[in-house]
C-alpha cells in the first residue's frame, strides 16, 4: 500500500516532462526563419511619392534598421522617440509603412519627427507577408550586404537597443568598413 | 478466501475495470473530437482528409472575399504563401476578419477541396496572430525561399 | 520615484518572505519559540510591503507615468480612472503583482488567526506560505518586473488597454479569481505542515475547513463573473467555451469542491485522511498549473498572455519544486491508507466518496482534454484542438449521477444508513420530479410555438426538481412543524442546502438554455423582420453613434410579441481607434426566464447588415445559481462550530481571542 502513495508523484513527473517538452515547442515562439536570409525582393512606392519606387537594392551598402510602423499601431508611438534618437546618433533607419493611410502617415511624421531615411509604402502588406511580419512594430537589422541579421518583434526601447541591438550593430558596422 | 480479502479483491477489480472503460472512452472521444490543423498546402497536396472536421487557415487572399448579395453566404480564399484554399461559410464573420489578415476556418472539405466552414476565427487583436497561422506562413516562407535558391542555382 | 519605491518595496518583501520561510521552519524543529513567532511578524511585514509596492504601481497608472514601461504599454491619458486602476492588473506583470498581494493578504490572515493553533503547526504553515511568496516575488523581480523604466526616452502617450478589458467585469473578475486560486495555498500549506508534523487529526481538519470554504467561495464567484463577462462583453452570447484557460480555473474548482466534501468526513469520522491531504495538494497544484498554462503561452487561448519562454521555464521549475516536492513528501510521510471497515453501504462516508470519485473523474477528463493538444504537439501528431463535444460528452453523465446522489445528501447518516429509509424518502420527491420533468417540456411545446419535446430539458428538469424537492423534504422533516427548530439548524447545514440548491439552479440554467436556445444569423435591411419563437425582431436601421474613444454604429431593433412591443434593443459595433480594434456590443434584454440577445455583425453593403438574434431561456439562472452556491460555501464556512470549539481550546493561552 505504501507504494501506492508514490503514484501521484510519479504521474506528476510524467506530466512535467510533457510540459517541459511542450515549452520547447512553444507554438507562439518566433521563428528565426528570416535571420541570415537576404532581405526579400520587392518593388514598392516610397511613402513620399517624389522619391519614386524603391527596391531591395536600395537597402544594400550600409548597415541599417528596417522598422515596420503604422499610424494605427499604438505601440509605435512608444518607440518613436527612441527611433528619433537613434537616427540623430547616426543610425540609418528605413521605414516600412505597413497597411497604412498615406495622409495619416505624413501627419504622423510631421508631428513626431521623421527618423527614416525613407519609408517604403506597403499599402497592401505584400512586403509584410514576404517578411513574415506579425504586426507592428517590428524591427530588422540588416548588414551591408542586405542580409537580415536580427529581428525584433515589438517595441525597441533603450533597454532592447542596448541588450539586443547595440553589440551586433557595432560589430556589423566594423565589418562593413 | 477470507471474506474481507474477497471484498477487497472485488473492489480492486471494479476499480481497474472502471478505469479501463474510462480510459477507453476518453481515448475514443479524443479521437472523435480532435480537430487537426492543416495549412492550405497540406490540404491541396491531399494530406487532409475529405469529410472530416478539420481546421485550416492562413492569410485571407486580397480580393477573394465575395458575399452573396441575398444571404450571409460568403466565399473567400486563404493562403500560406504557396497554395490557395477556397472556403465557403454562411454566417457572420468575426470582427477582425479582413483581407490580408490571418484567419482560421473549421469545417469539412468537400469533393472539390473547398472547405465548407461552420466557424471562422480571426486574430483577436492587432498584436496577435493565431500561432498555427503564423507557423504555417513561416513554413510556406521557408519552402518558397528554398525553391528560389534552387532556381537561382539552375 | 514611485516606481523605484515600488521596486524596493518588492525586494524588501522578498527578503521578508525568505526569512518567513527559513526561520520558523528551523525554529519548529529546534523548538525555538521566538524563531517560530518570527513567522507572524514577517507575514505582516511582507503584506505591508507588497501592498506598498502595489500602491506604487497604481499611483504610476493614475499619474500617467509613461516612463514605466508597463504603464506605457497598458494605459493612456484618455483612459478613465477606474480603468486605469483595473489596467494595473490588465496584463502579465501587474496581474502577477496582484497575485502576490493576495497571497500576502491570505498569509497575513493566517498569521492573524494562527493564535488558535499550536505554535509549531502555525509556524510551519507560515513557512510554506512564505516559500510560495518567495517563488512569486522572484518570478516578478527576475522575469516580469512591472516597475521597469523606459529611459531615457519617455513616451508622451501610452498604448491602450485592450478595449475588451475596459469593462466593469474585468475590474472584479481577476481579483476574485485570484482570491480563490491563491486562497487554496492556505489548505495546501496546512497539508504540508501536517505531513511534516505527522498530525492529521480532526482538529487539523477543523482548522483547515473555514479556509477551504472561503477560497472556494471566491473561486466560485470569480469563475461565475468570468463567464458572465464573456457572455455580455464578447458579444456573441456564449458563456463557456471549454477554452484551456477556463478549464484551468475549473479544475481547481472541481478538486476544491471534492476537498470541501472529503474533509468533512475527515473531520467528523477520521476517514479519507490521506485522500484529503492529497486533494489539498492537488487543488493548489492545479491553480499553479493554471498559472503556468496561461503565462507560458504554451496553449493557444483567448486569454493567453504574451508568451515568454523564460517565464514559462521559471514557472515550470517552480511548479516542479512545489508540486513535485509536496507529492514526494506525501509519498514518504502520508498516512497509511486503511481499509475502510468502520463504515458501510449507504453511509454518508460512501456518499462523500461517490462525490469525490465523480468530481475527480471530471477533473481528470478535463485535464486530459486540455493537455492533449500539447501532448500531440510534443509527439508530433499534428496541430490539434479538442472540441467542446468531448467535454460535454463526459460532463453531462457525470453531472447527472452527481445530482442523483446529491439528492440524498441531507438524509444520509455517518457510518450506516438504512437503504430502505433512503428509498422511502426518495419516493415522493422522485415522483414529483418525474411528473414535472416529463410534463413541463410537453407544456412548453404547447405554449411556446417553437419548441419540440426536448429530452435534454426533461433530464434537466427531473434532476433539478429531484435535488430541490429532496432538500425541501429534508428541511421540512428537520423543522418538523416547529419554527423553533429552525434556529437549531447549523450554519453548515444551511450552507449545504443553499449551495446544493444553487447548483440545481445553475444546472437548470445550463440545461434549459441549451435545450431551448434559439439563434439565427440573418441579413437584414431596415424594415426587415425575423421571427424567433413567439418573438418578432424588427430591424429599424443603423446610425452612427460615436463615443469618447471610439466610433460606432448603433442599430435599432424592435422586439414584439403579437402586437405588443416588448423592448427596443440597441446593439453597437464599435471601433476603438487607438488600438484599431473592433468590438461587438450586444444588446441584451434580460429577465429571469429569458434573455433576448441581439448583436450587430458586419455591414453588407447598401443598408444591409448581418445580425445575430438569440432567445436564451433561463440563461441567467446559470450565474444566479453559481452565486448562490458561493454564498452557501461562505455560510458553511462561518459555522459557529469552528469558532466555538477553537475559542474553547485556546482561551487559556489567549486573551480576547480573534474569531475566524
Amino acid at each position: 500500500m505504501r507504494l501506492a502513495l508514490f503514484l501521484p508523484v510519479a504521474l506528476f513527473v510524467v506530466l512535467s516532462v510533457v510540459l517541459l517538452l511542450g515549452l520547447d515547442s512553444d507554438p507562439t515562439e518566433l521563428p528565426s526563419a528570416l535571420v541570415d536570409e537576404p532581405f526579400p525582393a520587392f518593388r514598392l512606392e516610397a511613402l513620399d511619392p517624389e522619391q519614386g519606387f524603391i527596391d531591395e537594392q536600395q537597402l544594400i551598402g550600409e548597415v541599417a534598421l528596417v522598422n515596420v510602423w503604422a499610424t494605427w499601431c499604438y505601440a509605435c508611438r512608444i518607440e518613436h522617440a527612441m527611433l528619433n534618437q537613434l537616427a540623430e546618433s547616426g543610425v540609418k533607419i528605413i521605414g516600412l509603412n505597413y497597411k497604412d493611410n498615406r495622409a495619416d502617415a505624413f501627419e504622423w511624421l510631421t508631428l513626431r519627427g521623421d527618423p527614416y531615411v525613407f519609408s517604403v509604402f506597403d499599402l497592401r502588406g505584400s512586403l509584410g507577408i514576404d517578411l513574415g511580419v506579425y504586426g507592428a512594430p517590428e524591427t530588422f537589422l540588416i548588414d551591408a550586404q542586405g542580409m537580415i541579421r536580427y529581428r525584433r518583434v515589438g517595441v525597441v526601447d533603450e533597454r532592447v537597443w542596448s541588450n539586443e541591438f547595440a553589440g551586433l550593430y557595432a560589430k556589423l558596422k566594423a565589418e562593413a568598413q | 478466501m477470507h471474506p474481507l480479502r474477497k471484498q477487497r479483491l472485488q473492489i480492486v477489480v471494479m476499480i481497474i475495470a472502471a478505469s479501463a472503460v474510462a480510459t477507453g472512452l476518453i481515448i475514443y472521444m479524443l479521437g472523435q473530437n480532435a480537430n487537426y490543423f492543416y495549412t492550405p498546402s497540406q490540404v491541396l497536396s491531399g494530406e487532409a482528409p475529405e469529410g472530416t472536421f478539420i481546421r485550416a487557415g492562413g492569410m485571407v487572399v486580397e480580393g477573394s472575399v465575395r458575399r452573396d448579395p441575398n444571404s450571409l453566404a460568403v466565399n473567400f480564399e486563404v493562403t500560406d504563401g504557396s497554395a490557395i484554399l477556397g472556403i465557403r461559410y454562411t454566417g457572420i464573420l468575426p470582427d477582425l476578419f479582413a483581407e490580408n489578415e490571418a484567419a482560421i476556418a473549421a469545417g469539412k472539405l468537400d469533393q472539390n477541396r473547398v472547405l465548407q466552414a461552420s466557424e471562422v476565427l480571426a486574430k483577436h487583436d492587432e498584436k496577435y496572430t493565431p500561432p498555427e497561422v503564423a507557423e504555417s506562413m513561416n513554413a510556406a516562407y521557408k519552402a518558397k525561399q528554398k525553391q528560389k535558391r534552387k532556381a537561382d542555382k539552375l | 520615484m514611485t516606481a523605484e519605491l515600488g521596486h524596493i518595496a518588492l525586494i524588501i518583501a522578498l527578503c521578508m518572505a525568505v526569512f518567513q520561510t527559513l526561520v520558523p521552519m528551523v525554529g519548529s524543529f529546534k523548538g525555538y519559540q521566538s524563531w517560530m513567532r518570527l513567522g507572524q511578524t514577517m507575514a505582516f511585514g511582507q503584506f505591508v510591503f507588497i501592498a506598498l509596492s502595489f500602491a506604487c504601481l497604481s499611483m504610476a497608472f493614475l499619474n500617467d507615468d509613461f516612463s514605466v514601461a508597463y504603464v506605457a504599454n497598458n494605459s493612456n491619458t484618455l483612459l478613465p480612472d477606474r480603468f486605469k486602476m483595473s489596467a494595473v492588473w490588465g496584463a502579465h506583470e501587474g496581474s502577477l503583482l496582484l497575485w502576490a498581494l493576495i497571497l500576502a493578504g491570505w498569509t497575513a490572515a493566517v498569521a492573524l488567526f494562527s493564535r488558535r493553533m499550536p505554535l509549531v503547526f502555525s509556524a510551519r504553515v507560515l513557512s510554506v506560505l512564505g516559500f510560495i511568496a518567495v517563488g512569486f516575488a522572484l518570478f516578478l523581480l527576475l522575469t516580469s518586473n512591472p516597475f521597469e523604466r523606459i529611459l531615457p526616452v519617455i513616451p508622451l502617450e501610452g498604448g491602450d488597454l485592450n478595449p475588451l478589458l475596459q469593462d466593469f467585469g474585468l475590474i472584479v473578475h481577476p481579483p476574485m479569481l485570484y482570491m480563490g486560486y491563491v486562497g487554496f495555498s492556505v489548505p495546501f500549506a496546512f497539508a504540508i505542515a501536517a505531513l511534516i508534523g505527522g498530525q492529521f487529526d480532526s482538529a487539523w481538519a477543523r482548522w483547515a475547513r473555514p479556509w477551504i470554504n472561503a477560497a472556494w467561495m471566491f473561486l466560485t464567484v470569480g469563475i461565475c463573473l468570468g463567464s458572465w463577462w464573456a457572455y455580455y462583453e464578447l458579444g456573441w452570447g456564449g458563456w463557456w467555451f471549454w477554452d484551456p484557460v477556463e478549464n484551468a480555473s475549473f479544475m481547481p474548482w472541481l478538486i476544491g469542491t471534492a476537498l470541501m466534501h472529503s474533509i468533512a468526513a475527515s473531520e467528523k469520522r477520521g476517514v479519507f485522511r490521506s485522500w484529503t491531504l492529497l486533494l489539498a495538494i492537488f487543488t493548489f497544484s492545479l491553480s499553479l498549473l493554471g498559472t503556468f498554462l496561461v503565462r507560458s503561452g504554451i496553449l493557444t487561448s483567448v486569454h493567453a498572455f504574451a508568451s515568454d519562454p523564460e517565464r514559462g521555464v521559471f514557472i515550470l521549475a517552480f511548479l516542479f519544486v512545489v508540486v513535485g516536492g509536496s507529492l514526494l513528501l506525501f509519498a514518504l510521510r502520508g498516512p497509511q491508507m486503511r481499509s475502510s471497515s468502520d463504515y458501510q453501504g449507504w453511509s454518508r462516508e460512501t456518499m462523500l466518496m461517490v462525490n469525490n470519485v465523480l468530481l475527480v473523474s471530471a477533473t481528470a477528463m478535463i485535464l486530459v482534454g486540455t493537455l492533449y493538444p500539447l501532448l500531440a504537439d510534443v509527439l508530433d501528431l499534428g496541430k490539434i484542438s479538442v472540441g467542446p463535444p468531448y467535454f460535454s460528452f463526459f460532463f453531462v453523465p457525470i453531472t447527472t449521477v452527481l445530482m442523483l446522489f446529491l439528492g440524498f445528501a441531507g438524509f444520509t447518516r455517518w457510518q450506516w444508513t438504512d437503504a430502505r429509509l433512503l428509498l422511502r424518502k426518495g419516493v415522493v420527491p422522485g415522483l414529483i420530479s418525474l411528473v414535472l420533468g416529463l410534463l413541463l417540456p410537453a407544456l412548453a411545446v404547447e405554449q411556446l410555438s417553437w419548441s419540440s419535446y426536448s429530452l435534454s430539458a426533461v433530464l434537466t428538469l427531473i434532476l433539478v426538481f429531484w435535488v430541490i424537492t429532496m432538500s425541501a423534504e429534508d428541511l421540512l422533516l428537520k423543522v418538523d412543524g416547529k419554527m423553533s427548530n429552525l434556529k437549531g439548524l447549523t450554519g453548515s447545514y444551511w450552507g449545504m442546502l443553499i449551495a446544493h440548491a444553487g447548483l440545481a439552479i445553475c444546472v437548470l440554467g445550463v440545461g434549459l438554455s441549451a435545450s431551448y436556445d434559439l439563434q439565427r444569423d440573418v441579413r437584414m435591411v431596415p424594415g426587415d423582420h425575423v421571427d424567433l419563437g413567439e418573438y418578432s425582431f424588427q430591424f429599424v436601421g443603423v446610425k452612427p453613434a460615436d463615443g469618447p474613444n471610439f466610433s460606432a454604429y448603433r442599430g435599432q431593433v424592435l422586439v414584439t410579441v403579437g402586437d405588443q412591443l416588448i423592448t427596443t434593443l440597441w446593439p453597437e459595433k464599435r471601433n476603438y481607434k487607438a488600438a484599431g480594434q473592433t468590438m461587438t456590443e450586444a444588446a441584451i434584454d434580460g429577465k429571469l426566464t429569458r434573455d433576448l440577445y441581439v448583436s450587430l455583425g458586419e455591414p453588407l453593403g447598401g443598408n444591409a447588415w448581418a445580425i445575430r438574434v438569440q432567445v436564451k431561456p433561463f440563461v441567467r439562472c446559470i450565474w444566479l445559481g453559481a452565486l448562490m452556491a458561493g454564498l452557501g460555501g461562505l455560510i458553511a464556512g462561518n459555522d459557529k462550530r469552528y469558532r466555538r470549539r477553537k475559542s474553547r481550546l485556546t482561551t487559556a493561552s489567549n486573551v480576547g481571542g480573534i474569531r475566524v
